[in-house]
């Protein structure tokens, strides 16, 4: 049928689907990691292997030299590193755990409760699906500026926290879970908010855990906000100084640095997919548009 | 207090009947849920700051002279009329966008989807491997990954694909691959369709995973021979929720490209050859502070995206 069965030979005879399916796999997944090897692999390189006539793919001798490289270079400059990575942790977790919170919240109601407006808001944030967040970015940007939001860490933090796809994609999941376990809990008196926490909080876990890895991925990322809504050095992001790090086309001198301060920025998000990845496939199956 | 809410919640049900007025009926209604919309609120009000408003807003200033120092001042269909007339780059900005959108959406689509389909073949024990190989370049940072890529395309014959090619003997000298006007988009596009297995990729594999065994059954028996079909008038059937939530996800991505561009091609990039809407977008909002022509290219952006996604819903959405 459909699943093969785990082993490519049945019976004695050699069962050429399989072989072929797995060599396109295989090979594709080569093709797909291949950028990604050579990253980790330039960032360990010596500065000798750097610039080597023929170039190298692999590394030859190892060298944790471009990491230190990364921090001396930095520190004689104003920020040091250290700041960016900071400034990139803390945003990043504070639009995370705010996002799940608002995402969650809302969800509930617009999943369980029959109020008013329910459809209207629901295909409001339909159509806010449909379209970047990057089309308002000039309103977005006067907003925070009247604001007097400017160089603050609100500025990177508030504009991205009320996603629709965070919000749909816990919608959905919470569609499946059936009413009577909450009607359990009313019957017994427990108020909405209890119910909230107590229930429908840990029943989302899959869902929670795919939007932040998702808005993990999205701020940890994303060199927008920096950009547009801070002016000062010491208010950037990892992936904005990234940009100034690696100095653009043709700029060879710290070719190593750059190397290894985008490995520092890729492997996070790694880190949070292999850890949650089966949770965001059981809410992923639940994504889909309906009617 | 929610106590409350709770309990007279069977009881009022029949009431908006008998009401007065439905205006009356559906201001009882909304007090009487007013905790769902206490769970909303936090929700809709940045929404309604950050996405609603900064919609409208666009739309308005649109049609206005904006330069933040002054106020806006009303110009009518002026910006249009210079943005589809008379601005060049903006036509070779959309036209970029257009071709890579055409490019890459469809085929980053269909090969989200057929690597997903074809990883719910193989034994659960195995489809981790696979699954992290493809996710991964779409949670890598752009920005990240340029090192690799301007190492990959560099200009010198110490750019690896040069020294490959030069090596082979197909080119003579070693080819301008990021500053080329023929290369630069295809390169692009090359390096968001390595991008391109994000959520919608996730959402097919899910998707297919759970597509009940009996239906497969229940086709076999019904004469379902060969493994397309099977794909055809079950699988696809089955998992048709999800590949309308991966195409509306592909569109956003697709109009969307910006960063790659900037980050590989530099902004602006050689005779505008890497030039997209966005970057046009942001060249004037952020560089030239002309808000008012800015915006009515994010409406145009925003019509696109829109639009394209009804047309998606009309065609892939239930029609029953």
């Amino acid at each position: 049928m459909t699943i093969l069965s785990g082993s490519m030979v049945k019976g004695r005879r050699v069962d050429w689907g399989g072989v072929i399916l797995y060599l396109f796999l295989s090979c594709f997944a080569i093709l797909m990691v291949a950028p990604l090897v050579y990253l980790v692999s330039t960032a360990f390189k010596p500065l000798e292997e750097l610039f080597l006539f023929p170039p190298r793919f692999f590394v030859i001798n190892p060298t944790l030299k471009n990491f230190n490289d990364l921090l001396m270079i930095t520190s004689a400059s104003t920020v040091p590193f250290s700041r960016y990575i900071f400034n990139s942790l803390f945003i990043t977790i504070a639009s995370v755990s705010l996002g799940v919170v608002i995402s969650a919240m809302a969800a509930y109601p617009l999943s369980k409760h029959q109020m008013p407006f329910r459809k209207q808001i629901f295909s409001m944030i339909i159509l806010a699906l449909m379209f970047a967040p990057a089309v308002t970015q000039i309103p977005q940007y006067l907003v925070i500026t009247k604001l007097g939001l400017m160089n603050t860490y609100w500025a990177m933090i508030v504009p991205g926290l009320a996603a629709p796809v965070f919000l749909f994609l816990t919608k959905q999941f919470l569609d499946q879970i059936p009413d009577a376990l909450l009607e359990a809990a009313k019957i017994d008196g427990a108020r909405e908010w209890v119910i909230f926490w107590r229930i429908v909080m840990p029943m989302l876990k899959p869902a929670l855990s795919t939007v932040v890895l998702l808005s993990f991925i999205s701020t940890w990322n994303d060199p927008g906000p920096a950009m547009l809504f801070t002016t000062s050095e010491s208010m950037k992001t990892l992936p904005y100084a990234l940009s100034t790090i690696s100095g653009g086309t043709g700029v060879i001198a710290q070719a190593g640095a750059g190397a290894a301060a985008a490995l520092l920025t890729v492997i996070p998000s790694i880190v949070m997919f292999v850890i949650s990845q089966r949770m965001v496939l059981e809410t992923m199956a639940h994504s889909g548009i309906k009617d | 207090m929610s106590e409350i809410s709770v309990e007279t919640k069977t009881s009022e049900r029949v009431r908006p009947l008998r009401a007065d007025s439905k205006l009356k009926g559906l201001w009882t209604d909304i007090v009487r849920n007013r905790v769902s919309y206490y769970f909303l609120a936090p929700f809709m009000i940045l929404f309604l700051v950050f996405t609603i408003i900064p919609v409208l807003t666009a739309f308005g200033l649109s049609f206005t002279y904006f330069n933040i120092l002054e106020p806006p001042k009303w110009i009518g269909l002026s910006n249009y009329r210079l943005l589809f007339i008379d601005d060049d780059i903006f036509l070779t900005a959309l036209g970029n966008t257009l071709k890579f959108a055409v490019v890459t959406g469809p085929v980053g689509y269909a090969m989200a989807f057929l690597l997903a389909w074809l990883i719910s073949q193989i034994p659960q024990k195995y489809r981790f491997f696979y699954t992290l190989c493809y996710y991964t370049p779409s949670i890598a940072s752009g920005v990240a990954m340029t090192v690799v890529w301007q190492y990959l395309f560099s200009g010198d014959r110490y750019g690896l694909l040069n020294y490959w090619l030069l090596k082979l003997g197909l080119i003579n000298e070693p080819w301008q691959w990021l500053e080329d006007v023929n290369t630069i988009l295809p390169i692009i596009m090359i390096v968001s369709l390595w991008m391109s297995m994000g959520i919608g990729f996730l959402a097919f594999l899910a998707g297919l995973q759970n597509v009940p065994r009996d239906m497969y059954e229940a086709g076999a028996i019904d004469g379902v021979k060969y493994r397309w079909q099977e794909l055809w008038y079950i699988t696809v059937p089955a998992v048709k929720p999800q590949l309308l939530f991966g195409a509306v996800m592909q569109v956003v991505g697709a109009l969307n490209v910006f960063s790659v561009s900037v980050e590989l091609a530099g902004m602006p990039s050689p005779l505008y050859a890497g030039h997209t809407i966005l970057t046009h977008l942001h060249d004037y909002a952020f560089i030239r502070f002309e808000m008012g022509y800015a915006s009515a290219i994010a409406v145009v952006l925003f019509c696109m995206m829109v639009g394209l996604n009804r047309f998606i819903f009309k065609w892939l959405g239930n029609k029953e």
